[in-house]
C-alpha cells in the first residue's frame, strides 16, 4: 500500500505552521454562481442574515451598485460600510473596514478590478488583507471570472473579460459552496452580465448557461476533490476511494496503442475525470520499438493525458502501484502476447494484474 | 420563476400535453436544505399564481422546515395498517381528484409500506406525471442505485432505498442543493438536523467530514452528469428538428452510441455490482446493454433451488435497471459468452474478477483468461468488487 498521503517532517512543520495561520487568520467563504441571476448575492446576504442572528459582528464591505428588491430588503437589515471613492470609481474601503474591524465582512464581486491608486488592483486582494487581519470574509464570484477557465467561457459566451480571480483562490478557500439553479431561473433574474446578447457563434441562450453551468459544477467539484485530498493529507488518512474516475491507459513499445488511447480519453471525457498514461522505462530498445512507443507518447500528450515513466523489476507490481497511489479506477492494457516485460504481464501476469486489482476495474484490449 | 417557464422547461423531454415536469432537488446528505429549498421554490410558485400542493412533506422536527410549509395546502396523508401499526403514506388518488398543476413530494428515494397501492414512492410520482401535474421532489445522491457500491465504499453504509437510474434520468431538471460539509456538521452540532443523540451517532457514522466531502463530490459530479446529457439530448433534437421527442413518461431512454455493453451474470453476489458498474458506464458512454446468464442446461428450473433463487434475482434486479437479461444454454461459459457478444455486435464483455477462494491454481484454466483470449476483437473488463 502507498505512503504517499502520509506527510513527511517538513510537510508535518508546513502543516503546523498553516494550522498556526488558520487560527489567526479570517476564513473565506465563496458562493459560486455560473452566470449573473442565479442567486449568489441573495445567498450570501441571507447567511450574513442568519449568522448576525447567531450574534456574530457582520458588516457589507461591497456591493453591487444594482440589486435585485429580495437583495435590497436583505440589505435594509445589515450594516453597511459605504464605498469609497477613487479617481470617481466606487471602490470597496478596505481601511474602513480594518478600523471597524468586524468578525465578518461581505464582499460582492471578488473579481472586481480596483481603480489605478487604489492598496491593491484586484477587490480578492482587499480580500487576502482583510483575512490576514483576522477578518472572515463571504464572497460570491461568477465562473466567467475564474482565470484558468476564462478562456473556454469566452468560447461559450462570446464575450472576454478582463477583471479575474485565479483558481487558486478558490481551491484556498476554507468554504466554497455552489448556487445551482436551472438556465431559466436566471434568464428570468440575469442582472445583465449575461443578457440575450451574449450568446456566442450557433447557440441558443438555454444552451449557452446550461453549458456554463455544467463547468462550474465540474470546477466546484475539482475544487471539492482537491479539499479532499488536503483533508486526507492533514489527517494522514489513506484512503483508496475517490468520487472521481481515473483511467490509467498501460502503453508499451510494442504495440499500437492509438484505439485504447482514444477509448481512455472518451472514457475520462464521458467520466469528467482524468486520464494518465504509463509505460515501463527500459533500456535496449530498438529503434523500431522506441518509434512505436514515441507515436503512443504523441497521442498520449494530444489526448492531454499525464504521462508517467514507471521504474521496476515487476511491471504488474509497478502498475498496480501507481495505480493506488493515484487512486485510478480504471487500468486500460493490451492483450498482446509479445517479447520482453509486456509478456509477463499478458501471460499469466494478467492474472497477478487482475488479482492484485482490487477496487480497480481492468479492461483488456484487442491487440 | 415563474411558472410558465417550469412547464415549458426542457421541451424536448416530452411534447406530450399530458406529461407532468418532474423536478428533482438532489443532494448529499440530511439537512443541507433540499426541502427548504424545494418548499422555498412552491411558496415562489403560488405567488405566481400557481395551484400547487404539498402531497408529501417530512418535516423531520425541523422548525425552519415546518414554518416553510406553512401558507401552502397539504393533501392529508392515506393511513395505513401494517403488523399493528399505523403509517402515512402518499395519497395518490385523493390527489389526483384534487388535480392542482404542481404538488411536492419530499423523499423521493422513499419505499412504501406494504399495501400502498406502488411499492415505490417514485411510481407515485409517476402516477402523478402521467395525469399532466408537475412534481417537485427530493433526493440524495447516495439513493441513486449505479452509486450504491461507491457510497458503501464511502461510508460503509448499504443504502436501501434507491432509485434507477433511468427514473432519474426521465427528469426534466435536476438542481443541486449544495451546503459546504463544515456548514453542515455546524448545523448538527447546533441540533438544526437531529436530536442530540440522533447528532451524536450521526458524526459518529455517516457524517464523518471525509465522507461528507466525498459525497458532495459524488453529487456535483451527478449534476454535471445530468446537465450534460440534457444538453446533448437538447443539441440532438435541435439538429433532428421539432416534433420528434415523444418519450414516454418514465420511460427508458434509448442509446445512442454503437457501444454496447455485455455483461455476465450468475448466482455469485459480486453479479449486482457487476450490473451496476455494467450500467453505470454504459450510462455514461450512451451505450445500450445486455445482461446474460448461462447454464449448462439453459433451464433455470435444473439448477439447485438456492443458486436459482440468486440468479433470478439478479436477473430482476437487472430488469430494474432496464437491462434486459438472458439465459443461455452452454456447456462451455466463456465461449458461449463471446459467441453471443459477436453476434450482437458486443463491443465490450463485462465480468466479475473472480473471488480469490475461487481462483485457479493454473491461471489458464480460468474463466477470466479464457474469455480474454476468445474476445479478440472485443474488449473485456474485469469488474473488481468494491471493498473497503
Amino acid at each position: 500500500m502507498s505512503n504517499n498521503r502520509r506527510p513527511d517532517p517538513e510537510q508535518l512543520l508546513r502543516q503546523l505552521q498553516a494550522e498556526e495561520q488558520f487560527y489567526r487568520r479570517g476564513r473565506l467563504k465563496i458562493f459560486l454562481g455560473y452566470a449573473g441571476g442565479v442567486g449568489k448575492s441573495f445567498r450570501m446576504l441571507d447567511e450574513a442574515r442568519r449568522r448576525r442572528e447567531r450574534g456574530e459582528d457582520v458588516v457589507v464591505g461591497a456591493m453591487q451598485l444594482k440589486v435585485s428588491p429580495e437583495v435590497e430588503a436583505l440589505l435594509q437589515r445589515m450594516v453597511v460600510i459605504p464605498l469609497r471613492s477613487v479617481n470617481g470609481v466606487p471602490t470597496m474601503d478596505v481601511d474602513a473596514i480594518l478600523r471597524r474591524h468586524p468578525q465578518v465582512c461581505v464582499v460582492d464581486g471578488l473579481a472586481y478590478d480596483n481603480p489605478p491608486g487604489s492598496a491593491h488592483p484586484k477587490r480578492w486582494q482587499d480580500v487576502e488583507h482583510l483575512m490576514s487581519s483576522g477578518i472572515s470574509v463571504v464572497a460570491t464570484v461568477n465562473l466567467q471570472h475564474i482565470e484558468e477557465r476564462r478562456e473556454q467561457v469566452a468560447k461559450i459566451t462570446g464575450k472576454h473579460v478582463t477583471d479575474t480571480v485565479p483558481e487558486s483562490f478558490l481551491r484556498n478557500a476554507d468554504e466554497i459552496e455552489i448556487v445551482d439553479a436551472p438556465p431559466d431561473f436566471c434568464l428570468q433574474r440575469s442582472s445583465g452580465d449575461l443578457g440575450a446578447n451574449g450568446t456566442g457563434p450557433g447557440r441558443s441562450l438555454p444552451q449557452l448557461l446550461s453549458e456554463l453551468r455544467e463547468i462550474a459544477l465540474l470546477l466546484a467539484a475539482d475544487v471539492v476533490d482537491y479539499q479532499l485530498e488536503a483533508y486526507l493529507v492533514r489527517h494522514g488518512i489513506e484512503q483508496l476511494w475517490g468520487a472521481h474516475e481515473r483511467i490509467l491507459v498501460c502503453v508499451s513499445p510494442y504495440a499500437d496503442a492509438a484505439k485504447m488511447i482514444a477509448s481512455g480519453k472518451r472514457n475520462a471525457d464521458r467520466f469528467h475525470g482524468e486520464l494518465f498514461v504509463a509505460y515501463m522505462n527500459q533500456p535496449d530498445l530498438t529503434p523500431e520499438e522506441k518509434a512505436v512507443l514515441d507515436k503512443n507518447l504523441a497521442l498520449a500528450r494530444e489526448a492531454s493525458a499525464r504521462i508517467e515513466a514507471l521504474d521496476g523489476e515487476d511491471p504488474s507490481r509497478t502498475i498496480m502501484l501507481f495505480a493506488r497511489a493515484h487512486g485510478v479506477t480504471q487500468i486500460f492494457l493490451t492483450n498482446r502476447t509479445r517479447s520482453h516485460w509486456w509478456d509477463r504481464i499478458v501471460g499469466r501476469p494478467l492474472d497477478h494484474l487482475i488479482r492484485a486489482a482490487e477496487n480497480i476495474d481492468v479492461r483488456v484490449f484487442p491487440a | 420563476m415563474t411558472f410558465e417557464c417550469f412547464q415549458h422547461k426542457m421541451p424536448h423531454m416530452s411534447e406530450s400535453p399530458h406529461r407532468g415536469k418532474l423536478k428533482i432537488f438532489l443532494g448529499y446528505a440530511a439537512g443541507v436544505g433540499k426541502t427548504y429549498q424545494m418548499l422555498d421554490e412552491a411558496h415562489k410558485l403560488k405567488d405566481e399564481g400557481v395551484d400547487i400542493v404539498l402531497g408529501y412533506f417530512e418535516p423531520h422536527g425541523r422548525k425552519d422546515t415546518i414554518a416553510k410549509a406553512g401558507g401552502l395546502e397539504l393533501v392529508p396523508r392515506r393511513q395505513i395498517e401494517y403488523r399493528g401499526a399505523t403509517f402515512g403514506e402518499t395519497d395518490v388518488q385523493a390527489i389526483l381528484r384534487r388535480r392542482p398543476q404542481v404538488c411536492v413530494i419530499d423523499e423521493f428515494a422513499h419505499t412504501n409500506i406494504p399495501g400502498s397501492q406502488h411499492a415505490k414512492r417514485w411510481e407515485d410520482v409517476k402516477d402523478l406525471l402521467r395525469a399532466g401535474i408537475d412534481v417537485l421532489t427530493t433526493m440524495n445522491v447516495q439513493h441513486l442505485e449505479s452509486l450504491n457500491d461507491q457510497v458503501w465504499q464511502f461510508t460503509g453504509i448499504r443504502v436501501r432505498e434507491t432509485i434507477p437510474d433511468w427514473v432519474v434520468k426521465q427528469a426534466d431538471e435536476v438542481v443541486m442543493v449544495d451546503l459546504p460539509p463544515q456548514a453542515l456538521l455546524n448545523r448538527l452540532m447546533r441540533g438544526v438536523v437531529y436530536t442530540p443523540e440522533k447528532a451524536r451517532q450521526a458524526m459518529e457514522n455517516f457524517f464523518k467530514e471525509s465522507t461528507l466531502v466525498a459525497l458532495r463530490e459524488l453529487a456535483i459530479r451527478q449534476t454535471a452528469h445530468e446537465v450534460d446529457i440534457r444538453h446533448s439530448v437538447q443539441n440532438e433534437l435541435e439538429a433532428v428538428g421539432p416534433g420528434n421527442a415523444n418519450l414516454d413518461v418514465l420511460s427508458a431512454p434509448g442509446p445512442r452510441s454503437s457501444e454496447c455493453i455485455l455483461i455476465l451474470i450468475s448466482e455469485d453476489p459480486s453479479s449486482a455490482a457487476l450490473i451496476r458498474r455494467g450500467r453505470r458506464v454504459a450510462d455514461y458512454l450512451q451505450a445500450s446493454c445486455l445482461a446474460v446468464c448461462i447454464l449448462r442446461d439453459g433451464n433455470l428450473h435444473a439448477i439447485p433451488a438456492g443458486q436459482r433463487e440468486a440468479v433470478e434475482k439478479h436477473m430482476q434486479f437487472a430488469r430494474n435497471l432496464q437491462i434486459e437479461p438472458s439465459v443461455l444454454q452452454g456447456e462451455d461459459v466463456a465461449q458461449t459468452l463471446v459467441d453471443f457478444a459477436r453476434s450482437h455486435k458486443v463491443t465490450q464483455i463485462f465480468i466479475a474478477r473472480p473471488q480469490q477462494k475461487t481462483w485457479p491454481v493454473v491461471f489458464g484454466r480460468g474463466l477470466v483468461e479464457r474469455v480474454v483470449r476468445l474476445a479478440q476483437d472485443i474488449q473485456v473488463t474485469i469488474v473488481a468488487e468494491r471493498r473497503r
